[in-house]
């Protein structure tokens, strides 16, 4: 056990070692790291709360306020403090796209697994699903669901069914993925000799494929949590997201029907978007870079190297 | 032979998803709480309870509602009677239309542009792989891919009309609406450049990365070394020989991208209040506009699958492989 | 042997940057002759730099090579001292390349017959009938009927890929053939047919063929002269006869007992123990020392020169005696 523990440690660190030679990745991981930080710390980094007020003098709340004056980055237009909203935002903007984003890589992950590994029917089954969801235009169809089921008066708050919606559109190009790694690590060695001594599906499963799959599951679920981000500010741009829980979507909603635009308040439809782009960039770094560490890319192709190819230095001699 | 499989299976998967999209649509619409008859009818309307058992029986509602009530809806559909809008009280379809073609403007004219700069940039930065220009649209790709949509809309509106001055929304001048075409083409053109720009700008950074890996793919295959050593020029060979092999994956990917065209034309039509089917599609959202959401969802779907059924055929045009393998 | 050689290669050394940013000498101070209408075998292990001579000749390195010494002269040209755009001109007019595996080496999306064509054309040899007329009898040449021109690489049998690639080759009338393994990927029988289409070539039109190969017995059925190679540099270098028969170097020798003699089929074959030696981390002396029967000390220390055991014949291996290679 022990062993185990000290060649992750081992593992962890070798990986640590690569990784800090890529500047993009650190660029990433920093993006992300301090969005978390601000959405976990965010009471510390604002004294008013997303529903405070601002007020002059005379008690009149100060709408579209420009930064100078009260609050690091102004006010909206019922006075609420735009730095406020954008902290607490995070934590709304975060929680649904890091929640989607895991369910739909479970999702995914699982569905590959299975359909790689069992193959037959079942293989044939989801992959139609997924041909099938991959055609099918995702933001209509995600506009349609969430309008109907919020018709339909169940007992779940708009974010959950945000969240599941997400959630359980998006695992397809996971599951494919997935899939056809399972394929491959199924035709190997000692997946055969597991089998031959008779070691269960879920075993093998759990001690051979998941373990060789992990490294593309992290690396697609950092990819995915961008698209999970970027989908929930798009459906709470469109009116979808939960008016009393604003995330950055609903902030950028908020600021686009009540005409921030026309009255110049750039402090509030800028930060929001600004703050999308930060965390959605840095999960697209880090993804690409950790996929190219697994996967290097070729290293040079058939139209390089003309160039320096003679390298003679004595062209008199030739040597 | 092999093409035809080929194209079969294609077929079947395209009318597989077809018939989910119908039967989602259909239960979408059952779904929903309250009388199917107000779902039909609108909402608003007063009736009588005699008028309504009657509608109901008209509409065919007392009966089971597979196989009788689908089967129903299907025809219905068919003959493009998609139900009335709640909100507008007209027949769905005859809005659906009236709207298409200016959605078919701005997406045709985004995807042309974003089509043809993406490939020439991608071409571009995988021959020059890890060069400045490489780099640069690399970096160029990346930030266009995490931009939010709508967001990068707002932006280019703000900047258009400050720095420019050009139109901030609409497809003509309120002063040029219901003028023949030929008379108001240059303010047309004028409203379009920014949704257009947008459009570009997003999808460009996407089909030039995978322009950029595809060629990549492609120039490290060996008969591009067989094509150097004919004696071309690293251009020639790359417009020749690169060019064409790289773009075989490119258009699957565009087809299957086409439903994310959608998306991008729901967003930015919303931002520039473009009177097209993305804005339609924002409006019923706002106005819980049910007949009108659901007849629009149908369309885009169904235009998107038949457009990837399309993207097939070509394929099997483009790769010989499929021809007859 | 007093005609003029069409190719004279002196001194060629590359260098590769490996991955890990290592520098691999892929070849060193190799040099020969080629003469009109003859052969050429290049002999060796995989990693010996078989290909990466043929490759440095036609410049068409990979990006991580580069050539650091050496000059080829083609006449009186030197290849290494052209511009990239003069070389061009050189490529496929003056010499011409067959691939091992033509699958890949033909471009799957365009048609056979245009990729003949394209080579025609693309150096101005011949209007644009002509070159098709040129096509179908370069095909029929090599026993492709014409009417398969318009076809698609796919649609042949590896086989025919290959004679395709021959046809390809010989479109624009080259004064030397390169074939890099033209018959690895094939079986048995169309190797045979392969190596017989190549001779009758090379007889027909008088071409200078270099061919690369792991494979003794095809040298000994089409080579005229052998160039042995190990770990990049030339182990020994003569005609086939003397190679054959007079084999002076030990790898030459070890290289010829693992040979299946085809007189005496039973005989069991003696394999070279060892590894051929990592191109990042050479001995300082002889590379083939670490593998070598008949090492003496020193074979640790100095890296053996090219000596001239008999006229025309090279062996590097300081247990021979001769004067020192000097090549016009």
């Amino acid at each position: 056990m022990s062993d185990h523990w000290k060649l992750f440690l081992r593992n962890l660190n070798e990986f640590w070692k690569a990784f800090r030679r890529n500047k993009l990745g650190l660029v990433g991981g920093f993006l992300i790291l301090t969005a978390l930080l601000a959405a976990i710390f965010a009471p510390a980094l604002t004294p008013h709360s997303a529903v405070d007020i601002m007020r002059d003098s005379n008690g009149r709340a100060l709408t579209f306020a420009s930064p100078a004056m009260h609050s690091p980055l102004g006010t909206d237009d019922a006075g609420h403090d735009v730095w406020a909203l954008l902290i607490y935002g995070a934590r709304i903007s975060l929680m649904v796209g890091f929640l989607a984003g895991f369910i739909s890589m479970f999702v995914g992950s699982s569905l590959g697994i299975i359909a790689g590994y069992f193959g037959g029917a079942v293989d044939t089954l989801v992959m139609r699903v997924t041909d099938i969801l991959m055609v099918i235009p995702d933001l209509p169809l995600m506009l349609v669901l969430v309008a109907t089921i919020r018709q339909m008066d169940l007992k779940v708050s708009p974010l959950s069914v945000l969240i599941l919606v997400i959630g359980l559109l998006y695992w397809t190009s996971a599951a494919r993925l997935i899939r056809s790694q399972t394929l491959t690590i199924k035709e190997r060695q000692f997946v055969a000799r597991a089998r031959a001594i008779g070691a269960g599906h879920w075993h093998i499963v759990r001690k051979h494929i998941l373990p060789q799959l992990m490294p593309l599951i992290v690396t697609n679920t950092v990819l995915i949590l961008s698209t999970a981000i970027l989908i929930e500010s798009g459906l709470a741009f469109l009116g979808l997201g939960d008016p009393t829980q604003p995330s950055w979507g609903t902030m950028l909603n908020f600021a686009f029907s009540r005409s921030a635009i026309s009255n110049g308040a750039w402090w509030f439809y800028l930060p929001p978007g600004i703050a999308i782009l930060w965390v959605s960039l840095g999960c697209i770094l880090l993804g690409n870079v950790l996929e190219e560490m697994m996967n290097p890319r070729l290293a040079a192709h058939y139209l390089e190297g003309d160039k320096g190819m003679i390298a003679i230095t004595d062209k008199e001699t030739g040597l | 032979m092999a093409r035809r499989d080929y194209l079969i299976g294609k077929m079947g998967i395209s009318l597989l998803t077809l018939l989910f999209v119908l039967l989602l649509d259909f239960m979408l619409f059952r779904v929903l709480p309250g009388d199917p008859v107000r779902a039909v009818i609108g909402r608003n309307v007063r009736i009588s309870a005699d008028v309504q058992n009657s509608l109901r029986a008209q509409f065919g509602l007392d009966k089971p509602i597979f196989p009788d009530q689908f089967v129903d809806t299907l025809g219905q559909w068919a003959r493009g009677n998609l139900g009335v809008s709640w909100s507008q009280r007209r027949p769905v379809s005859e809005i659906l239309i009236s709207k298409l073609w200016n959605t078919l403007l701005l997406i045709g004219l985004g995807q042309l542009f974003s089509i043809i700069f993406g490939v020439m940039l991608g071409l571009l930065a995988g021959w020059k792989r890890k060069t400045p220009f490489d780099i640069g649209a690399l970096t160029f790709s990346l930030i266009a891919w995490a931009t939010p949509t709508f967001w990068l809309g707002i932006i280019l509106l703000v900047a258009g009309s400050a720095w420019f001055g050009l139109p901030t929304g609409g497809i003509v001048s309120p002063a040029n609406i219901g003028k023949p075409l030929h008379t108001v083409l240059p303010d047309l053109i004028r409203h379009l450049i920014l949704p257009t720009l947008t459009f570009t700008i997003l999808y460009l950074g996407e089909y030039m990365l995978i322009m950029r890996s595809s060629i990549l793919e492609t120039l490290s295959e060996d008969y591009i070394l067989t094509a150097r050593a004919k004696g071309m020029s690293n251009f020639q060979v790359l417009m020749r020989h690169g060019l064409r092999n790289a773009m075989l994956p490119m258009v699957t990917i565009i087809a299957l991208n086409l439903g994310f065209t959608v998306s991008g034309a729901i967003y930015i039509e919303t931002v520039f209040s473009y009177d097209g089917l993305g804005n339609l599609v924002q409006t019923a959202l706002v106005k819980q506009d049910y007949p009108l959401l659901q007849g629009a969802f149908l369309l885009l779907a169904v235009s998107v699958i038949v457009a990837n059924m399309l993207a097939d055929f070509l394929y099997t045009y483009l790769d010989p492989r499929v021809k007859a393998n | 042997m007093n005609e003029k050689p069409l190719l004279r290669v002196r001194g060629l050394t590359t260098e590769f940057a490996t991955s890990e940013g290592a520098v691999a000498r892929a070849l060193e101070d190799v040099s020969f002759d080629v003469l009109p209408g003859k052969t050429v075998g290049l002999v060796g292990e995989s990693g010996s730099g078989k290909t990466t001579t043929l490759m440095a000749l036609m410049r068409l390195l990979p990006a991580s090579g580069r050539i650091t010494k050496g000059k080829v002269w083609f006449n009186d040209t030197n290849l290494l001292a052209l511009s990239e755009h003069e070389m061009r001109d050189y490529r496929w007019k003056s010499m011409a390349i067959v691939f091992q595996g033509a699958m890949n080496a033909l471009n799957p999306v365009m048609k056979v017959g245009d990729q003949i064509r394209e080579a025609i054309l693309l150096h101005d040899l011949m209007d644009r009938s002509a070159a098709e007329k040129r096509v179908r009898d370069l095909l029929e040449m090599v026993g492709i009927a014409p009417a398969r021109r318009d076809q698609y690489p796919h649609q042949y049998s590896g086989g025919m890929r290959q004679r395709a690639m021959i046809a390809m080759a010989l479109a624009c009338a080259p004064d030397i053939l390169f074939a890099d393994e033209p018959t690895t990927a094939l079986d048995v029988m169309i190797q045979a047919q392969i190596l017989q289409l190549l001779k009758e070539i090379q007889k027909a039109l008088g071409l200078a063929v270099v061919i690369v190969t792991h494979d003794l017995g095809v040298v000994a059925e089409v080579c005229d002269e052998v160039v042995v190679l190990y770990g990049g540099k030339v182990a020994e270098y003569g005609s086939v006869d003397r190679i054959y028969n007079h084999a002076q170097h030990p790898y030459t020798q070890r290289l010829l007992e693992s040979f299946p003699d085809i007189n005496n089929p039973s005989e069991t074959l003696a394999s070279i123990p060892g590894t051929p030696p990592r191109l990042t981390q050479l001995p300082p002396g002889c590379r083939f020392e670490p593998r070598c029967h008949v090492k003496i000390n020193r074979c640790a220390e100095v890296s053996p020169p090219l000596l001239e055991v008999e006229p025309g014949h090279y062996v590097a291996c300081i247990l021979r005696e001769g004067k020192e290679a000097n090549f016009q």
